[in-house]
């Protein structure tokens, strides 16, 4: 029995989705990764998330690169649509897609090698254009697919499995986010979901680019003595942030949002992402105190999480090129294309 | 191959101490819930493969009567077959084992054979029930000489005379119990024990008492005793089983609503009834009967009258009329009744079918054998002795009545007792159940079983039509699986055997395990104790007779692995998905202990 599969059984009292779903209406295919690989929990992390949030599965557009954890969204939702792209280049076709079709629910997954190494100048502009989209980066220091060749993400002096060390600088994508104006910036562990499900699901709620980091130990290639993304070492080393909880609607709140140490943000969908144990000098909304924060506190090898910057006021792509609020393939032949008369006049403009 | 040794791991919970079996036994819901603890999923995945003999002598080591019991078995497993738990209907366990009876074949090398010598131990059973032919079963082999004393001229007890053979065909049932009685039983038909004095000072080493319960109930109402055409229905059975009786009036009676009841009116409708009551006090819900044979009785056009208690026999000039009842009405739980009216209804005769008990009339009271306030014997549950060493009951004889696989286990547990007492041994020492936990990986993806199961619904049994089944007392209703019903429902049973088995220290907190079970089964938490523990789970633990499995710490964060057995359906993706083999899936063979099996522990 080289394949083996899933029976389809449900726990007996499974809970259904406000679409009257249960949780394994959002799984996908068997995954073929390693076992143990963290990619496969922030797949879990994702079906739950898309199935708390009541996402139509046939509304969600899941696009990838190349990598182990590229080939992820095969192994979540088979009722939605996907595009798997050349290594580097998902931002890309998202940039297209969401052009085209604004309707939908874009989840964008990556990996370091993917997202910083290759496909970086994809991934600043898309970060730039702050395309509405949730873009995951399976964050595990190496070139899993390829067989663990340290990635940009790998830190200075992470050992290989050979022994060997890096002696080249990391790209830490929750700086390079912030300094590109991300919108929503955040930082994870595919061991926490407590922590990770709430994250993606304010980012399916945010309007723009919400750019979530994860570490994600490869423990095939990257989860020896030595590694800085191993499972040992993430829990070693980071430390929780900022607790933030999603509310799905402004009206549940019953926490007093006055109170020190919490911090309400309102979505744009009337969701709310409260801010809970901040610390006294930490402003979830202001740019450049996270970033000087991450800059005095990521110095001793700690790893931060936690939804960490978040604006939800900067115009999204739509709004930045004042695209057509209805996506295109609705729209009627005659408006899409509106023929060889309108496209002399606006020749004409141009002389 | 020995089990190994010590324990592979150690729960925090008091309740679940896996080194002991009955923790990996329990998990086995059919197993545990089979008074004899037939070892289903493996005789299941044997019928799966084709082997029909081995599949039989797996269920013989426990049941003895595989074939008499695939047809007639209570079925406690059932009930409590997991597979009921994450769908409708359990697995058809007793019609598998069946398929495995009929398709056998030539079994003659695998059945246990006398030793060439004896061993000098002289033992009687009084009765030839399944009781007594299971520890002839047992004690024969082990070279003891084993008489039988039987009251009727055939051997089987209740199984012969008051099952009808439209339910279990003569020869199936001559077929096992020749089996046993072959390996040397000198069994004496016609040879009621009259007086048990008598039979003691023969000089036994050891009797076993398996009469059964053979007085049926009687109705003290006006009436009774006015006509010659009111029956007592083990009474009736067994008369027309040894064919005293071959025909009955067209309107019959059958008062009482239990298996009894269900044989007699199945039996009448074969003899001439046409208008068949079956009379009940209480509602539907409240019945004794088991549904199915219920189902079966009403497809014969049989009525189930409720709510109606006998008042009196109506009985003119000698000749029974029919009878008067009292319409109850009932509370919600059927405690409290009232009685609405009196209604009568016609009968030509009535059979009564309201219980039996246990008599030992022959048993005289100075012997040693203590009696309580109902002239029940007084035994022990775990020894099956009576109050006087050497002698011992199982069966309906011990406790009363209840069914075939209870005299068979109890029979197994006299039989070690009984073989204890023979080499001097106090009858209370049991010998340990042990158990074997052998990893089923056979490589990369590759698991010695099948791991996923079949969606498919519970097979229905095909029946004889109608027409035909009236046309003799003994054509057999139910036709059995065919070959197609029996792979479909072979391939239901989850394999609830292949244990999942965790070594903590192997574990890295990776959730692949969590995060694949279909059933939310897993759950890596802060340890606490287990009321609490149960609300915290993956998926809500309310079944509180099933167990937690819950580790010792785990080393990188120092909480706990806690496994809910509720509805773990066995897939082994937890062991398949483990980066460093921590779940493994170990096939748990439970070592049932009998007569003269050394213990291998
Ligand atoms: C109508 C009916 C239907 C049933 N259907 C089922 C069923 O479908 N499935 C099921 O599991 N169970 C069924 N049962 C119950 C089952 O038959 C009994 O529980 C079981 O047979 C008990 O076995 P036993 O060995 O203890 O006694 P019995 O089977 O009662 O055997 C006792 C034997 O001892 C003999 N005997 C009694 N006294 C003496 C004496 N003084 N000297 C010599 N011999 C004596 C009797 O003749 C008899 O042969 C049914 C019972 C009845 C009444
Ligand atoms: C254009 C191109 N260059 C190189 C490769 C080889 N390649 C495949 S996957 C990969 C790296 C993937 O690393 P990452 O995105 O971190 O994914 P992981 O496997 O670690 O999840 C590379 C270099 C390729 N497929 N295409
Ligand atoms: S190689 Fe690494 S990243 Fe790829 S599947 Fe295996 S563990 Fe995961
Ligand atoms: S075998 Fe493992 S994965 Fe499968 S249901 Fe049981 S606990 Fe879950
Ligand atoms: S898959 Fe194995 S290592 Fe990972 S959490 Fe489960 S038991 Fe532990
Ligand atoms: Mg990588």
């Amino acid at each position: 029995m080289p394949s083996i599969t899933k029976p389809l059984a449900t726990h007996p009292t499974a809970q259904r989705n406000q679409l009257g779903l249960t949780i394994r209406d959002y799984e996908g295919s068997m995954s073929t990764l390693c076992a143990g690989c963290g990619h496969d929990s922030i797949t879990a992390a994702i079906v739950r998330a898309l199935w708390e949030q009541s996402t139509p599965p046939h509304r969600i557009a899941k696009l990838s690169g190349i990598g182990c954890s590229s080939k992820t969204p095969t192994y979540f939702v088979n009722g939605a649509h996907g595009f798997n792209s050349a290594h580097g280049r998902m931002p890309a076709i998202a940039a297209g897609a969401i052009a085209a079709n604004c309707d939908l629910t874009y989840i964008g997954v990556s990996g370091d090698g993917d997202s910083l190494s290759i496909g970086l100048g994809q991934l600043s502009h898309a970060i730039r254009r702050n395309l509405k989209m949730v873009y995951v980066i399976e964050n595990n220091g190496v070139y899993g697919l390829t067989k663990g060749q340290f990635s940009a993400s790998a830190d200075l002096g992470s050992k290989s499995k050979r022994g060997e060390a890096n002696r080249m600088a990391p790209i830490d994508p929750v700086r390079l986010g912030l300094s590109l104006g991300a919108t929503f910036v955040a930082r994870s562990f595919s061991g926490d979901k407590e922590q990770l499900v709430p994250i993606l699901r304010a980012a399916l709620s945010h309007r723009g680019f919400a750019l979530i980091d994860v570490i994600s130990p490869c423990v095939t290639f990257n989860d020896h003595n030595g590694s800085t993304k191993s499972y040992l070492h993430t829990r070693r080393y980071s430390r929780q942030l900022v607790e933030s909880d999603f509310v799905p609607h402004a009206d549940e709140i019953v926490a007093d949002i006055t109170s020190a140490g919490t911090t309400a943000v309102k979505m744009h969908d009337g969701s709310t992402v409260m801010f809970r144990s901040v610390p006294a000098d930490y402003d979830p909304t202001d740019r450049a105190k996270v970033s000087a924060y991450l800059d005095q506190h990521q110095k001793d090898g700690q790893i931060l999480t936690g939804l960490l910057y978040i604006d939800g006021e900067s115009p999204d792509v739509h709004e930045m090129n004042r695209t057509s609020a209805t996506p295109l393939r609705e729209l009627d032949y005659s408006k899409l294309c509106p023929g060889s008369a309108a496209l002399d006049a606006l020749q004409e403009d141009y002389r | 191959m020995g089990p190994r040794a010590g324990p592979l791991w150690r729960g925090t919970l008091k309740t679940n101490d896996v080194s002991h079996p009955d923790y990996f036994h329990k998990v086995v819901d059919c197993q545990w819930a089979c008074p004899a603890h037939t070892n289903v999923p493996e005789y299941i995945r044997l019928i799966a493969q084709g082997r029909y003999a081995d599949a039989y002598m797996k269920n013989r080591e426990s049941n003895v009567f595989p074939a008499v019991l695939g047809r007639t078995c209570d079925r406690p497993c059932e009930p409590a077959c997991r597979r009921g738990r994450i769908e409708e209907q359990p697995v058809a366990i007793c019609r598998l084992k069946r398929v495995a009876a009929d398709l056998k074949g030539d079994i003659s090398d695998m059945l246990p054979k006398a030793p060439e010598q004896n061993n000098g131990k002289r033992v009687a059973l009084v009765g030839a029930g399944p009781a007594s032919l299971t520890v002839a079963n047992d004690l024969r082999p082990l070279g003891y000489e084993v008489t039988i004393f039987e009251k009727q001229s055939k051997p089987g007890g209740l199984m012969r005379t008051n099952i009808p053979s439209f339910r279990l065909p003569e020869s199936v049932l001559d077929e096992e119990v020749a089996n046993i009685i072959n390996m040397g039983i000198d069994i004496r038909y016609d040879s009621p024990v009259t007086s048990f004095k008598s039979l003691l000072a023969e000089g036994y080493d050891a009797v076993f008492v398996g009469s059964g319960a053979p007085r049926g109930k009687d109705l003290d109402i006006p009436g009774r005793h006015d006509s010659d055409r009111i029956h007592i229905g083990i009474d009736w059975l067994e008369s027309v089983a040894f064919n005293h009786i071959d025909s009955i009036g067209s309107r019959v009676l059958i008062i009482g609503v239990g298996n009894t009841a269900m044989d007699c009116c199945r039996t009448s409708r074969r003899l001439g009834g046409t208008e068949i009551k079956v009379m009940a006090r209480r509602p539907r819900g409240y019945f004794k009967a088991s549904p199915w044979e219920l189902d079966d009785a009403e497809e014969e056009g049989i009525d189930i009258v409720i709510n109606h208690a006998p008042k009196r026999f109506v009985v003119e000039n000698g000749v029974l009329k029919g009878m008067e009842f009292d319409r109850l009405e009932w509370d919600a739980e059927a405690r409290k009744s009232k009685t609405v009216e009196t209604v009568f209804i016609a009968a030509d005769d009535v059979i009564l079918a309201i219980g039996q008990e246990n008599a030992f009339p022959w048993i005289e009271r100075d012997l040693g054998i203590e009696f309580d306030q109902w002239e029940v014997p007084i035994v022990d549950e775990t020894t099956f002795e009576s109050t006087r060493k050497s002698v011992f009951f199982g069966g309906d004889a011990a406790f009363g009545p209840k069914n075939i696989i209870w005299a068979v286990a109890q029979g197994h547990e006299a039989a070690i007792s009984i073989h204890n007492h023979c080499q001097g041994v106090p009858a209370t020492d049991r010998p340990p159940q042990g158990m074997n936990l052998i990893s089923q990986k056979m490589g990369i993806s590759e698991w010695s079983y099948h791991n996923d199961y079949n969606p498919a619904h519970r097979q229905k049994m095909k029946h004889v039509d109608l027409e035909e089944r009236f046309r003799q007392l003994n054509v057999e209703v139910e036709v059995g699986f065919n070959l197609e019903q029996t792979a479909r429902e072979a391939q239901r049973c989850l394999n609830c055997d292949i244990e999942t088995v965790f070594v903590p220290k192997k574990c890295i907190e990776c959730d692949a395990c969590i995060d694949i079970c279909p059933v939310q089964c897993l759950t890596i938490t802060r340890d606490s104790e287990e009321a609490e523990l149960r609300t915290r789970l993956s998926a809500p633990a309310t079944n509180l007779d099933q167990a937690l499995y819950a580790s010792e710490a785990l080393p990188q964060t120092k909480r706990v692995m806690v496994k809910d057995e509720d509805v773990c359906v066995h897939c082994g993706l937890c062991a398949e998905r483990c980066p460093t083999a921590a779940w493994d899936m170990q096939k748990f063979n439970l070592l049932i202990q009998y007569a003269g099996t050394s213990c291998t522990t």
